[in-house]
């Protein structure tokens, strides 16, 4: 444990990316195996399922350090991390007390699935009695389970190619898929020859970056392909040993959440790698495209859901728009080039006929600005904008430069002024960063979403500012503030929402800039919000 | 009639007819320390501890200064006053008023660890005490200054094997002397800022015995700083002046670097809990300690740190002033006038 916290301390300070790495070298250079496969594990988002709950943490903290409920409250609120607080609030452990490894830990509160409130509270407790500071903070990070440090899954791959000796994508494959960190041994996960098989196990995603110069730079228009971006879940759906699996971008297996897909299994070729965009579809459907997406608000209600209800499967409906085939009857079709993969998806989805399935659409276009015009019609077809791929252009290994490249088209905007502010958390705990914004109606102002991006950190000392001596009313962690800043706020999409006092939700809102050339009674009103849904909301 | 009152200029004596820190000019100040929260221009006249006098005219210019030792009573109106150390920076006093037997402390900043420099802080009996919250809630817990040295000199060490010179971001009066004190046992070459410059040989001057350090021209280049220290304030940091110490890792040293997110949000290398304020079991062993009935809590967490102390059985409210609040830790804002509360 003590190897491993003082990991996560150097990769929480390190400014750079090359000190992050070698400290990762470092650490699976001398770490016990068990320990390493953990720590892929944890990275590579396959924390233990949680076992024990925020309110009996405090609860045992509070019986700990006898501390009044509500101090303890407030110190969350500077801190801006439950599990810091708890590790600055609990008295240190004793110096050279039982150092275990970091296995015996994780393995200990996954053994508490089935046990008491009491056990539980035996084994957390006298573990924080063993830790300093450090520890106890990495112990509770590992309970509550948000593990946020800067460090992407691309730098655990480049730090264990680097201490095994194998290549990057191969360590990549190999750590995405279905494997339990409980059982799986480090060399399985990292050596040279795997004996087991994962079938379930997705191919790591290419990514695309946007788009940063002018559209001649890329060449002849001729070379490219050009897509609808859409505005769904990136996953991927195989086919292998008789079944189906469906993964996300994030790296998580979703096969039940979507029981739409299960009839593909019956008509995919066996040793199949579909990648595309899984996304709810309505009835209805644009002529030349065959499909029409619904926001990403409807979607949203499928996914954090255990059980899929027969409502939601009417009201729903997902598809799966299908924009690449990475694998055919079980042989890696990541290195043919792009248009020739295209022509086998295509032949695929047409041969399957499916109601789920559909095609990505190939958008014609002869030269940059006509597909310039093209772009702007993106919104009133339910897209985000444009996906343009090379077609000699082999299937890349994650966010790269150079043959891929996302268009989107630009967000809506509206001018907001903010009257709630909130402290925000991590880097930003302390500091008034989490707004509330509102609308005009009549003389009454509706608050409407939330931002926390956007803005510099130098704009942000100068809010929090503004609001620490501009508060009307404290209520808990929450300041009502004089409504005089004003905002133009970004969003990708608007929707209906009944849980909203405006009666809409925004898609992916952020402060867009600092409108200082703006007065409160210059801002927009509830009314411009309900033109933006009628006219994109559907 | 309390003895002292809190106005919009700074906290008032009727009787004695003078202000304790105010924030508006005003005839007579009496001064705690001199540090730009508390110290501020255009008062007629101030009464300080002899050890903050040379600092009030480096930062003030040349104004009208009583000085006294601690201990030693000035008497008004029938009204005695008298400072004593607070232990916070160099000649930082807590005031304390009495009349007709009541008596009243007002603490400024405080701090209880006797740093070596500052003076060991001195519990004062009283009925009425005003304590600062800069750091009033549990969360914040110091450790030792002589574990914080040695984190500080390892930090350092690695440094130079890794061949970086170590810039150390502190406040240029206080926690500066502070840690040339503690680091000065380890290197014999140590470099610093203008600003703390200018406080060292003003406090040389005065007498004091502060090792030996280099200060940082404009022309000084690159070439000449290999794995050395270097001390600077919070403005320097971020700025082109750090670029002549390329390669580099900077550590901050405030009390704000207990929480990962502020050493993150300062974008610094390391950061070490080291503070010039009292902690929370700090503050809370000096209020019991002075056995005060009654607590005035400012600038901090005053509203928490208020009502924790009711709940534990000591009358206490809180009261706004315009000290060092919370609203900037790192006081980055206000730093071109001039440097804010050591924290």
């Amino acid at each position: 444990m003590k190897g491993f916290a003082e990991l996560v301390r150097i990769l929480g300070t390190a400014t750079k990316t090359n000190d992050k790495l070698n400290a990762l070298v470092e650490y699976f250079t001398q770490a016990d195996d068990r320990d390493k496969v953990w720590v892929i594990a944890i990275f590579s988002g396959r924390r233990p399922k949680r076992t024990v709950s925020s309110s009996l943490l405090i609860e045992w903290c509070l019986e700990q350090t006898g501390l009044p409920s509500w101090l303890f409250e407030e110190s969350y609120h500077t801190v801006g991390d439950l599990g810091e607080t708890l590790s600055l609030l609990i008295p240190e452990g004793n110096e050279g007390g039982v150092a275990y490894p970091l296995h015996y830990y994780l393995e200990g509160l996954i053994s508490l699935q089935k046990s008491t409130d009491e056990q539980r509270k035996t084994f957390v407790v006298n573990s924080w009695k063993e830790m300093s500071r450090n520890e106890m903070f990495v112990f509770n990070k590992l309970i509550t389970g948000n593990f946020r440090i800067g460090v992407s899954q691309k730098m655990i791959v480049n730090a264990l190619a680097r201490v095994v000796g194998n290549d990057a994508s191969v360590i990549a494959h190999r750590i995405s898929g279905n494997w339990d960190p409980l059982t799986f041994p480090f060399s399985e996960l990292t050596g040279r020859q795997s004996g087991l098989v994962d079938h379930s196990k997705p191919y790591p995603f290419y990514l695309a970056y946007a788009l940063e110069e002018n559209l001649n730079a890329l060449g002849e228009p001729a070379d490219w392909f050009a897509e609808w971006k859409w505005d769904g879940i990136r996953g991927q759906i195989i086919r292998r040993d008789q079944q189906l699996f469906v993964w996300s971008r994030g790296e998580e297996l979703m096969t039940d959440k979507f029981p739409e897909y299960q009839p593909l299994g019956n008509f995919l070729p066996e040793g199949t790698v579909l990648d595309g965009e899984i996304i709810c579809l309505s009835s209805e459907r644009t002529e030349g495209i065959g499909f029409f997406p619904l926001p990403f608000a409807t979607l949203q209600t499928r996914i954090g859901r255990k059980n899929v209800t027969r409502k939601q499967l009417t009201e729903a409906p997902v598809g799966f728009i299908a924009y690449d085939l990475l694998e055919l009857h079980g042989e890696d079709f990541r290195e043919q080039p792009q248009r020739v993969r295209r022509e086998n998806l295509e032949r695929i989805v047409e041969n399957i006929h499916s109601p789920v399935l559909k095609l990505s659409p190939l958008i014609p276009f002869t030269d940059w600005d006509e597909l310039g015009l093209t772009r702007l019609r993106s919104r009133e077809l339910g897209s985000e904008g444009l996906m343009l791929k090379k077609k000699q252009s082999v299937y890349q290994t994650g966010r790269k430069r150079g043959d891929w490249w996302k268009w989107k088209i630009d967000p809506l905007v509206i001018d907001a002024v903010m009257v709630y502010a909130q402290k925000g958390h991590g880097r930003r705990s302390n500091l008034y960063t989490d707004y509330t914004f509102a609308v005009r109606k009549g003389d009454q102002l509706v608050t409407f979403t939330k931002a926390y991006s956007g803005l510099t950190d130098v704009e942000f000392n100068e809010v929090d500012y503004f609001v620490k001596h501009n508060s009307l009313e404290k209520f808990g962690p929450v300041r009502t503030v004089k409504p005089e800043l004003v905002f133009e706020i970004a969003f990708e999409g608007i929707a209906e929402s009944k849980r909203h006092k405006s009666g809409v939700a925004l898609r992916f809102p952020r402060i867009n800039r600092w409108r200082k050339d703006k007065k409160p009674d210059q801002i927009n009103t509830l009314d411009d919000l309900q033109v933006m849904l009628k006219l994109y909301g559907k | 009639m309390s003895l002292l009152t809190f106005t919009d200029k700074g906290i008032y004596c009727r009787q004695g007819d003078f202000y304790i820190d105010p924030w508006k000019p005003v005839d007579r100040a009496v001064i705690t320390h001199a540090h730009s929260d508390h110290a501020r221009p255009g008062n007629a006249s101030y009464l300080c501890h002899h050890f903050t006098e040379p600092l009030l005219k480096l930062r003030l210019g040349d104004v009208s200064v009583q000085s006294v030792e601690w201990g030693e009573p000035v008497f008004i109106n029938n009204l005695r006053i008298s400072l004593h150390p607070a232990g916070h920076i160099i000649g930082s006093s807590q005031i304390r008023v009495e009349y007709e037997g009541e008596v009243w402390v007002a603490s400024g900043d405080y701090k209880t660890e006797d740093d070596g420099i500052s003076g060991q802080m001195e519990i004062v009996p009283c009925d009425v005490f005003i304590t600062e919250s800069t750091f009033g809630l549990p969360v914040y817990k110091w450790k030792a200054q002589q574990e914080l040295f040695f984190d500080i000199q390892n930090w350092i060490g690695k440094n130079r094997e890794e061949g970086k010179n170590s810039v150390l971001i502190a406040y240029s009066l206080g926690k500066a002397q502070r840690l040339l004190k503690g680091i000065g046992e380890i290197a014999s070459n140590i470099y610093v800022h203008g600003a703390i410059w200018n406080v060292q040989d003003t406090l040389m001057k005065a007498g004091f015995n502060l090792p030996l350090v280099k200060k940082v021209f404009p022309e000084m280049t690159k070439d000449l700083f290999n794995s050395d220290i270097i001390l600077a304030p919070p403005s320097a940091q971020n700025s082109p002046w750090m670029n002549r110490f390329l390669p580099y890792s900077a550590g901050v040293c405030s009390g704000w670097m207990q929480v990962r997110g502020n050493v993150r949000r300062r974008n610094a290398d390391a950061g070490f809990a080291m503070s010039d304020h009292a902690d929370w079991n700090g503050l809370l062993s000096v209020i019991r300690a002075s056995s005060a009935k009654k607590v005035f809590v400012t600038h901090g967490f005053q509203s928490a740190f208020s009502r924790y102390l009711n709940e534990s059985g000591i009358e206490s409210a809180e009261v706004k002033t315009e000290y060092g609040d919370e609203t900037e830790p790192e006081s980055e804002n206000k730093l071109s006038a001039g440097e804010n509360a050591g924290s």
